[in-house]
């Protein structure tokens, strides 16, 4: 567990840079996890997935998985990677302050 | 009156609730109906090893009424939809259901449809599943007329029945293929969406420790976008390829095609919205669900099925009677993984605890955790005796309780 500060707040973040405090969350913390990840800017594209994730979490305590992302947020999957590069859920969930998507098991 | 209890599948979930309910009432007090699209019941641990040939698909499929109790009725009709307002279940022959209690056990559907090129040229020629009964079996005959190049074993996405199971087939092809003298003409590949061999730290690095061993390269966040049957190719979504000979792959999984059509029942998915403790739906109080069809944070797994069913025939009981219902369901799992050569691990697991070393059921064991062994292989063999004779009848497996144990389990020090 590690404290910084980003985007002049102290927020509290899990070993893989996930946000421990939710409601700590603001769109210049989003913006600042994007950087980190090689997304220089957050396009309205962008802004729909992650809104998309933080508003189901907000309501369902679950962040979607992949399936459920491309399904319904109105982002098909193949944009989500070029989106997010690698993992769109996780790093979708990571710039939404919001915890990791749990692989369901 | 009678309660009027309906449930719907007659698998591993549905078969077990019906006949522990039966001997919870007499049959003047509850009538009990399992509805069932056809009368198969498939002992699914065993699909993997039909394609070996360790099994054969006479030994593992039975009618699915006889393994009902007495005083069951059994239904066999596609379901058309569920209507939560009414409390009615509309069957595809125009009959309709109506119930105090509605159970929910349809498990899962395959939907190698929904990955594209998938069920396109090659399907079930040289790209093949084992999840369902004719793809075992012709995965069996494909493995017989293979005779080197590139096996590759993969899982679309998440969530899947066992994802232990495809870890399995490929733990077993390595010893099927050295067993034929080829298997130094066979390369064979693990594709995974995930970032490991599992999804659980402590598991997953053993599991892959020993694709390592084996020398079965191991592909992580690999999320398939295309199958190409043709080209022999799989294609992420975020275009890499994989080169294939032989593809066994584990296509997406939903739900039972009528929960779409229920309003309110399920979710984007089809799985049923369900509390993890109660297994109560979200969707009515009278409707509750276990097994595959839910979605609860756990493995899709006969083992949970079962648990679940002990907490859950409570429950129903509980809630006929007007009581407020038990949250005692843990997440408690329990999966033998066949690793080859005549062995296979043991894990053990709930929502709280992930898959630890050490001992089963008890710090004396008998049984190994996350360790290979003989005698946990034998265990898995004698599971499915189990499965007919003391899981689907409704009693106690002795020794194994649905609440998990963590005696016999080695903490882990913490992650820093």
């Amino acid at each position: 567990m590690a404290t910084i500060e980003i985007a002049g707040v102290a927020v509290e973040r899990d070993p893989e840079g996930f946000l421990v405090h939710t409601g700590q969350w603001t769109p210049e913390i989003a913006a600042e996890i994007a950087g980190e990840s090689g997304i220089s800017e957050l396009t309205p594209r962008h802004w729909r997935a992650v809104e998309f994730m933080r508003e189901r979490y907000l309501t369902t305590g679950t962040a979607p998985s992949i399936r459920s992302l491309g399904k319904e947020s109105g982002v098909p999957i193949k944009e989500l990677y070029q989106l997010f590069p690698k993992g769109p859920a996780k790093l979708a969930a990571k710039i939404g302050g919001i915890p990791k998507p749990r692989g369901c098991i | 009156m009678a309660h009027e209890i309906v449930i719907l599948g007659g698998g591993t979930g549905g078969t077990m609730m019906a006949n522990r309910l039966r001997r919870r009432y007499d049959p003047g007090e509850a009538t009990i109906t399992v509805v069932d699209k056809d009368d198969r019941h498939v002992y699914q641990p065993g699909l993997l090893f039909v394609p070996f040939r360790l099994a054969d698909v006479g030994e593992i499929v039975r009618p699915r009424h006889r393994q009902l109790h007495g005083g069951v009725e059994f239904r066999q009709a596609d379901v058309d939809r569920v209507v939560l307002d009414e409390d009615r279940v509309h069957l595809a022959d125009g009959t309709v259901l109506p119930y105090d209690v509605l159970i929910v056990a349809t498990g899962v559907t395959l939907q190698p449809e929904e990955t594209e090129g998938l069920t396109g040229p090659g399907w079930r020629e040289r790209m093949f599943t084992f999840y369902d009964v004719p793809g075992a079996e012709q995965l069996a005959r494909a493995l017989d007329g293979f005779n080197g190049g590139r096996l590759v074993v993969n899982l679309v996405d998440m969530p899947i029945k066992c994802p232990v199971a495809p870890l399995e087939f490929a733990f077993l092809a390595d010893s099927y293929f050295t067993e034929r003298g080829i298997r130094d003409r066979v390369e064979l590949s693990y594709v995974t969406p995930l970032d490991g061999a599992f999804t659980k730290p402590v598991a997953s690095d053993r599991l892959g420790g020993l694709l390592a061993e084996k020398g079965i390269d191991l592909v992580t966040e690999f999320a398939v976008g295309a199958a190409d049957g043709e080209g022999g190719r799989l294609v992420s979504w975020d275009e890499r390829v994989v080169p294939f000979d032989l593809l066994v792959t584990v296509p997406l999984h939903g739900g039972a095609p009528y929960v779409e059509r229920s309003e309110g029942l399920g979710d984007e998915l089809g799985f049923v919205p369900t509390d993890p403790s109660t297994l109560q739906s979200q969707a009515r109080p009278n409707v509750f669900a276990l097994g595959d069809a839910t979605n609860v944070p756990i493995s899709k797994a006969g083992s949970v099925t079962h648990f679940e069913g002990e907490a859950l025939t409570e429950n129903v009981v509980r809630f006929l009677a007007g009581q407020e219902l038990s949250a005692s369901y843990d997440g408690h799992a329990n999966c033998f993984i066949e690793t080859g050569f005549g062995k296979a691990l043991l894990i053990d697991f709930n929502y709280e605890t992930e898959p630890l070393p050490g001992r089963f059921p008890t710090g004396i064991g008998p049984l190994p955790l996350l360790k290979e062994s003989r005698l946990n292989h034998l265990g898995k063999l004698m599971f499915q005796w189990l499965y007919w004779h003391a899981l689907l009848p409704g009693r106690d497996i002795p020794g194994i309780s649905p609440a998990m144990s963590t005696s016999g389990k080695e903490r882990q020090p913490e992650p820093v």
